[in-house]
């Protein structure tokens, strides 16, 4: 119980006292929320969460542009509290392949901004001499690394908040229910009493699914152990001031870390096998013989990582009067994806998740929660990889969210592929096409939890027919070919040929009706929504500062009754945002798993539907982005005319039951035309690059606008809608910078193997220098993928307005090699097709 | 030298002891072993000896098959050998431990210089085994000891009492329990552990004997964890921490 | 008839030895049997008044040249002896160094079972007995079934009461020992150089953990101001090497029973506070003020422990005592 008072009610109550949790209590109330309260079950300032046992180093540089960017401002206000150490850091590589990944982490830290050099094993033994360079083979050094101390920084914001009057503490109290009417939070209770909120932030770590489970809902995430073992005291470190003197060391190969600490090295390991924990077997405050979260360490499982310890430091852990002082299985929260649980939880109005977030990112993830908290949106995205509603409808059971959290740490320190799979707890959701997928030899790719085939291996023989049209566009290389095919470009030819079938492109669908369901649709989307019933359009839908919430597909299929449809993977997100947003007499009704989609596309679909189909589909009978009934064979769909991939043809939306069905009488009846499946490496990837489709999450975030984007062919609409004001500022302000469509002119410029971008990128102009817009932004790949039709490879990259000109020559960086590349494309419109010939049948 | 040390598998408690539903045992499906301070200090104890004098330090352990880990601590810290004298988990004891000890001891080809334990568990805390032990083997023994010396045949050993120390003078073989303070236990270090991890531990299966003390229940007692009251915040404190104290009657 | 040992300092019995005395009684009195007692050495004598203040009857008095000094095993030989000539149905020791150690040899020459440890007894067909394991964090209810019931009585748990109405009965005993049971023999007592009161024997303990930073000046100052007061640590100050072992209160140090405890910049952990339950009233002054020891303790001072006790010591000054 606590020794304070606590308050019957309180606008804003945060759970959990960690370093999240009190980053949020400050970022707060800098945002002007003023009677906040923080619980925690533990005492202060150590609660004894994974805050408390955490090895508190930070490198910056991440494959993702935003980790980078939370990382790097989290580190500013470690500084500015003055508990940052600057000790910089160094990752180590004992293999060749890892040389070449640690090269593709300087290329990172170009695209997004970080100092960051190799270093030869002579360089590295200069910065860290205790280190044995006869097994490395060089390093990656990021300068601006260091160490951090967040139980202090914690601290500090607490005592910010609390000097501005906007904070109370309960510490050493523990929440035992939440309390939710009609899908509002009404209050937290305690064992020290009830607080009646307005909003209520679970930042709990690894208890984060307990509480959740409270109000009825899931925070998907699973403790986790985290190996760690302090040795000392160490001769070397005595006369070194403060706790750090040598740039932290990540022993990559053997996902391990050695840093100093005081007079202490600490060696922490992510290579021991998983060891998953249920959140209900973490022991109590009282029960528990150091701390919840650091459990004693499971020795057999260490062994190995000691042996690599060994081999990498020698000289310090064989100091003789060193010995192993402490050690731990420190306990962490893994989530399916690595990624944080962030955002509003969807079935609870008021109630919001900030948990899974590393000590490096926390005090900034927490600044754009508070953001998105008070203002509606944050200024980093945190929404489109991080959003917590992202495993809405199929990934909060305790199995997946354990088998993945297990596969996700293996993965720590791992070399993950931009296209890498998951591999555990598949296949989880499949359509109604998946056992005819499956025997024509699919390859599946996951999305949202859906099996979507990336090519179909008995489409091999496409190849050979194609082979002077793919000539050139494949990839030798083995990282560029990783988790790809060539299968998908014939299967792409063949398609523009002839026909082809996109079985399940793993859709959210969701239905928006009621009486003020336009009304709701206008405020939310930018696109004229009161049309016709059966007209549908593609619209972004915009933060209030014009960022992209989401861009996404809707059809009017009744007076009252919207069709919502947008990508697999963000549809939890994009649902939530509608739910939260929605009001009077409207309501959110999901259809993600009743309904499968099956594209038929090509210049043969047309003659192919019309077989089966008992009404005619034609240009005459269908405009474009139309939808509405038809009858194929023995089963009813709706067909939508429209694509991603910029063919004529149809959209098929078919119940799950009859989905089987529907794909056998095409497939059936389209063997006349060599009717091929075809997947989604083709519809994500092919087929979108050469039409410059921007992808969500990719080419829109909250960095860049819509004119940015090219995406505001639809004009300003007399109706209010959200984000309005900053859209029509977006569209009459001259860009700082534009999206842009280029190719790659020459995959080998110094001989040798063509090499083939993934993404990621930075963008140089002729001097080899990174591009940057007047606003700060730096150019980098925000899609990469090969135009067979086109006969290139072909990359997405926002640049500032001076380069963003047709013929621009420039450069691309990838494993320290650059590239050429040439502007294709300035905005809106594609390298194939640029008029749209073949999707709206203008002549063809 | 010849030394015995002998250890027990102990889990490693918070403040709040959970018991498992029978209420015979403690749960322990959160918690990680060790073995006690006094039983450290211990193993230290016979390490330097072994180092200053020569020979072989053996650390022995009756419990379950897991008590090997305990055995490989001892190992890190620098004994030579481990004895297991393995059993099904059950709890023995202490008329059953020392029975077992004392058997294998016989057994074993060594003639043993010198028996260390703790002075009491830090589980059961029977305050005997180590006594018993000397019986059997008609040795003598002293408990308690805080302070070690062994010259030759002769150990001195030395019990605090308020005030001082009580000195003993033993012929050795002799049993010695000891507690916390005897030294400081090293740390091991990282290589010593990675080696003990490899090494063989022996076993010597122990013949069952009887107890007359029999468990019915364990219980976790009842704590007043009503708060104190607050006296004040420094130091304006003084004034009523000195009341306390007058009202005491402590000056 | 049941028999407890009892140790004394030239005559003056030890606390705990009453203990044990009140629960060798009310043993006595449910088995309805006489209570005697134990004493060895040239003063036994002189506990006659007080044992017989606590019930018992018939005082025992082994006074034999070779057992002037301590003598473990030869003690255990005469305790052996003098229950067997008297019929016992339960030896019951204080669980001191001595009186347990003297016990285990009773237990280990009779090959009996001994309970040690033991906070209350119910007298049935056999022994119902509660001690402390894990040093009283966890309760052990257990049944003892032997002929003879050996038991050591966990030291500061039983509140001491007096029944009886005279002075015991003197009865000399004279044991017949052997040769190895002399093996193990006090050969001398060194007093420690250390000055003031004895941990175990202060009414008042003034101890420091992790807090202090390892500067006890303000802890030592404090204990200079008060009489019978001795100076404690945490394991935690002990391991940084500020203070000696011997200074170490907890389960693994000294177990202490002062008037009140004034715990300064310690956390609590339970292994500490196994130490200190013995104290009657527990003052921290503690920074922190949702520290464990807090909620343990009667008083609290929340505050930094290097401002807190020049205060206290000022104040005591002020007042005239020291």
């Amino acid at each position: 119980m606590s020794t304070n008072d606590l308050p019957q009610s309180a606008g804003t109550v945060i759970i959990g006292a960690g370093i999240v949790g009190s980053s949020l209590a400050g970022e707060l109330a800098e945002r002007g929320r003023d009677d906040i309260l923080l619980i925690d079950k533990g005492p202060l300032s150590d609660p004894g969460g994974s805050t408390g046992h955490a090895s508190n180093f930070i490198f910056p540089v991440d494959h993702s542009k935003d980790m980078t960017k939370l990382t790097s401002v989290s580190r500013d206000i470690y500084r500015d509290f003055d508990t940052f150490t600057n000790s910089g850091g160094i990752e180590v590589a004992r293999t060749e392949e890892r040389m070449e990944e640690l090269k593709r982490r300087v290329v990172s830290a170009k695209s997004f901004g970080e100092e960051a050099e190799l270093l030869t094993p002579e360089e590295v033994e200069e910065l860290v001499p205790y280190l044995n360079t006869d097994i490395i083979k060089g390093g990656f050094y990021s300068p601006g690394a260091g160490t951090c101390d967040p139980l202090r920084a914690g601290e500090l914001y607490r005592q910010q908040a609390k000097d501005k009057g906007a904070l109370s503490t309960a510490a050493n109290t523990e929440v035992t229910d939440l309390h939710v009417e009609d899908g509002d939070i009404q209050a937290v209770e305690t064992d020290a009493g009830t607080v009646a909120a307005d909003e209520v932030i679970i930042a709990a770590g690894l208890w984060s699914p307990k509480i959740a489970e409270m109000a009825g809902v899931d925070i998907p995430l699973s403790p986790a152990v985290h190996q760690m073992v302090s040795v000392g005291p160490i001769e070397r470190f005595e006369d070194g001031e403060g706790e750090i003197n040598y740039p932290v060391v990540r022993d990559m190969d053997t996902q391990m870390y050695e840093r100093q600490h005081g007079n202490d090295i600490e060696v922490g390991s992510y290579e021991h096998r998983p060891i998953l924990w249920d959140v209900d077997d973490v022991p109590s405050i009282e029960e528990a013989p150091l701390s919840p979260t650091q459990p004693p360490l499971t020795e057999d499982a260490f062994e190995q990582s000691m042996e690599h310890a060994l081999e990498i430091i020698p000289d310090v852990l064989d100091d003789p009067d060193a010995g192993i002082r402490h050690s731990i299985d420190g306990l962490l929260s893994v989530t399916p994806d690595g990624h944080p649980l962030l955002g509003p939880i969807p079935e609870v109005d008021g109630l919001w998740s900030c948990a899974a977030i590393w000590i490096k990112e926390a005090p900034a993830i927490a600044r754009e929660v508070s953001k998105w908290m008070t203002k509606g949106h944050p200024d980093i995205d945190i929404v489109a990889h991080d959003h917590v509603a992202r495993f809405d409808e199929y990934g909060e059971t305790r199995e997946f969210v354990k088998s993945r959290g297990a596969e996700g740490f293996q993965k720590t320190y791992g070399i993950v592929h931009p296209r890498e799979q998951w591999q555990s707890t598949r296949p989880l959701r499949t359509s109604a096409f998946y056992n005819r997928q499956e025997d024509l030899d699919a390859e599946f790719f996951e999305a949202g939890g859906w099996e979507r085939p990336r090519w179909y291996e008995s489409n091999a023989d496409l190849v050979e027919k194609y082979s002077d049209e793919i000539e050139g566009l494949q990839r030798p290389n083995e990282w560029d070919s990783r988790w790809w095919s060539d299968i998908i470009l014939g299967e792409h030819l063949h398609m523009r040929d002839n026909v082809g079938m996109i079985g399940d492109t793993g859709f959210g669908i969701f239905d928006i009706v009621g009486d003020d369901a336009m009304e709701n649709m206008q405020q939310l989307c930018v696109a004229e929504m009161d049309v016709d019933v059966g007209e549908s359009a593609y619209t972004p839908v915009l933060a209030p500062n014009a960022g992209f919430v989401s861009d996404l597909t809707v059809a009017r299929i009744g007076e009252n009754h919207y069709r919502v449809i947008t990508g697999g993977a963000h549809a939890g997100q994009d649902k939530t945002w509608f739910q939260n947003h929605l009001e009077g007499d409207v309501e959110l009704i999901g259809r993600s798993s009743e309904l499968a989609t099956l594209g038929v596309w090509g210049p043969n679909a047309q003659e192919l539907l019309n077989e089966l189909a008992e009404e005619e589909m034609s240009t005459d009978t269908f405009d474009f982005a139309e939808m509405k009934e038809v009858t194929i064979g023995p089963v009813r769909v709706q067909a939508f005319r429209i694509s991603y991939v910029g063919e004529y043809g149809w959209e098929l939306y078919v119940p799950m039951d009859q989905g089987q069905k529907l794909w056998d009488t095409i497939y059936e009846a389209g063997q006349e035309y060599d009717i091929r499946p075809v997947g989604t490496g083709v519809y994500g990837e092919t087929g979108r690059m050469e039409k410059s489709y921007r992808l969500m999450g990719a080419e829109l975030e909250i960095d860049y606008n819509p004119a940015e984007a090219g995406l505001t062919f639809h004009g300003v609409k007399d109706a209010d809608f959200v984000g309005k004001e900053a859209y029509v500022e977006a569209i009459e302000a001259e860009n700082a910078a534009t999206l842009c469509t280029l190719s790659v002119t020459d995959h080998a410029p110094d001989g040798g193997e063509p090499r083939f971008m993934t993404g990621g990128e930075p963008i140089l102009d002729q001097d080899g220098d990174v591009l940057i817009d007047d606003e700060g932004r730096r150019s980098y790949v925000t899609s990469a993928g090969t135009g067979p039709s086109v006969g290139k490879h072909l990359l997405l990259s926002y640049l500032p307005q001076e380069y963003a000109n047709e013929g621009e020559e420039l450069q691309v960086e990838y494993f320290g090699q650059h590239y050429p590349v040439e502007v294709e494309v300035v905005g809106h419109g594609g390298v194939f097709d640029p008029e749209g010939d073949r999707l709206f049948r203008n002549d063809y | 030298m010849e030394v015995l040390t002998a250890i027990k598998r102990v889990p490693e408690t918070g403040a709040k002891i959970v018991l498992t539903e029978d209420k015979r045992d403690i749960d322990t499906s959160s918690l990680g072993f060790t073995f006690s301070p006094h039983e450290e200090c211990a193993v230290e104890e016979g390490v330097q000896l072994v180092e200053a004098n020569g020979g072989n330090m053996t650390a022995l352990t009756l419990g379950e098959e897991d008590a090997t880990e305990q055995l490989r601590s001892a190992i890190a810290m620098g004994a030579d050998d481990g004895l297991l004298l393995p059993t099904d988990g059950g709890e023995w004891g202490p008329k059953a431990t020392a029975s077992a000890i004392a058997s294998a001891v016989e057994a074993e080809k060594t003639d043993f210089d010198l028996f260390l334990f703790g002075n009491e568990s830090a589980d059961t805390a029977n305050h005997q085994v180590g006594v018993r032990v000397a019986e059997h083997l008609d040795v003598p023994c002293v408990t308690g000891v805080k302070d070690l010396d062994v010259d030759g045949d002769t150990a001195v050993a030395k019990r605090e009492i308020p005030g001082g120390a009580e000195v003993y003078e033993v012929d050795l073989p002799a049993v010695i329990t000891v507690k916390e303070g005897l030294n400081e236990p090293r740390y091991p270090s990282m290589r010593a552990k990675m080696q003990a991890r490899k090494a063989s531990v022996d076993q010597v299966e122990p013949e069952p004997t009887d107890d007359g003390l029999e468990l019915l229940e364990l219980e976790v007692p009842e704590t007043d964890d009503s708060p104190a009251d607050i006296l004040g915040e420094s130091p304006e404190a003084a004034d009523e921490v000195v009341d306390v104290l007058e009202e005491l009657e402590v000056l | 008839m049941v028999l407890s040992l009892v140790e004394h300092d030239s005559g003056a019995v030890d606390d705990n030895s009453l203990e044990a005395l009140t629960l060798a009684r009310s043993v006595a009195d449910d088995a309805g049997e006489a209570l005697e007692a134990i004493a060895f050495g040239p003063e036994a004598e002189g506990v006659a008044d007080d044992v017989g203040a606590h019930g018992v009857e018939v005082l025992n008095v082994v006074d034999h040249s070779d057992l002037d000094d301590y003598t473990p095993e030869a003690y255990a030989r005469a305790v052996i002896q003098c229950a067997e000539e008297t019929g016992t149905e339960a030896v019951v020791a204080p669980g001191t160094d001595r009186g347990s150690e003297i016990l285990a040899h009773v237990a280990a020459k009779l090959d009996e079972t001994m309970a040690a440890e033991v906070t209350d007894v119910e007298v049935g067909d056999t022994y119902e007995l509660t001690r402390q394991r894990w040093g009283g964090t966890l309760i052990e209810h257990a049944e003892l079934d032997a002929d003879t019931n050996l038991l050591t009585v966990a030291p500061n748990e039983i509140s001491t009461s007096g029944t009886g109405d005279g002075p015991a009965d003197v009865s000399a005993f004279t044991p017949d020992l052997e040769d190895s049971d002399l093996r193990v023999r006090l050969t001398e007592v060194e007093e420690s150089d250390v000055e003031g009161v004895p941990l175990a024997e202060a009414r008042v303990v003034v101890s420091g953990g992790r807090g202090t930073d390892g500067d006890f000046s303000e802890i030592e100052d404090l204990a200079d101001h008060l009489p019978n007061t001795a100076v404690g640590s945490s394991r935690a100050a002990v391991n940084e090497g500020w203070r000696p072992h011997d200074d170490q209160i907890g389960q693994t140090g000294n177990k202490i029973a002062p008037e009140i405890y004034i715990a300064c910049g310690i956390s609590g952990a339970v292994q500490h506070m196994v130490g200190c339950k013995g104290a009657e009233n527990i003052l921290a002054v503690n920074t922190d003020p949702e520290a464990a020891i807090i909620q343990k303790a009667d008083w609290a001072v929340t505050g930094d422990l290097h401002e807190v006790l020049p205060a206290v010591s000022d104040e005591l000054e002020r007042r005239g005592h020291s």
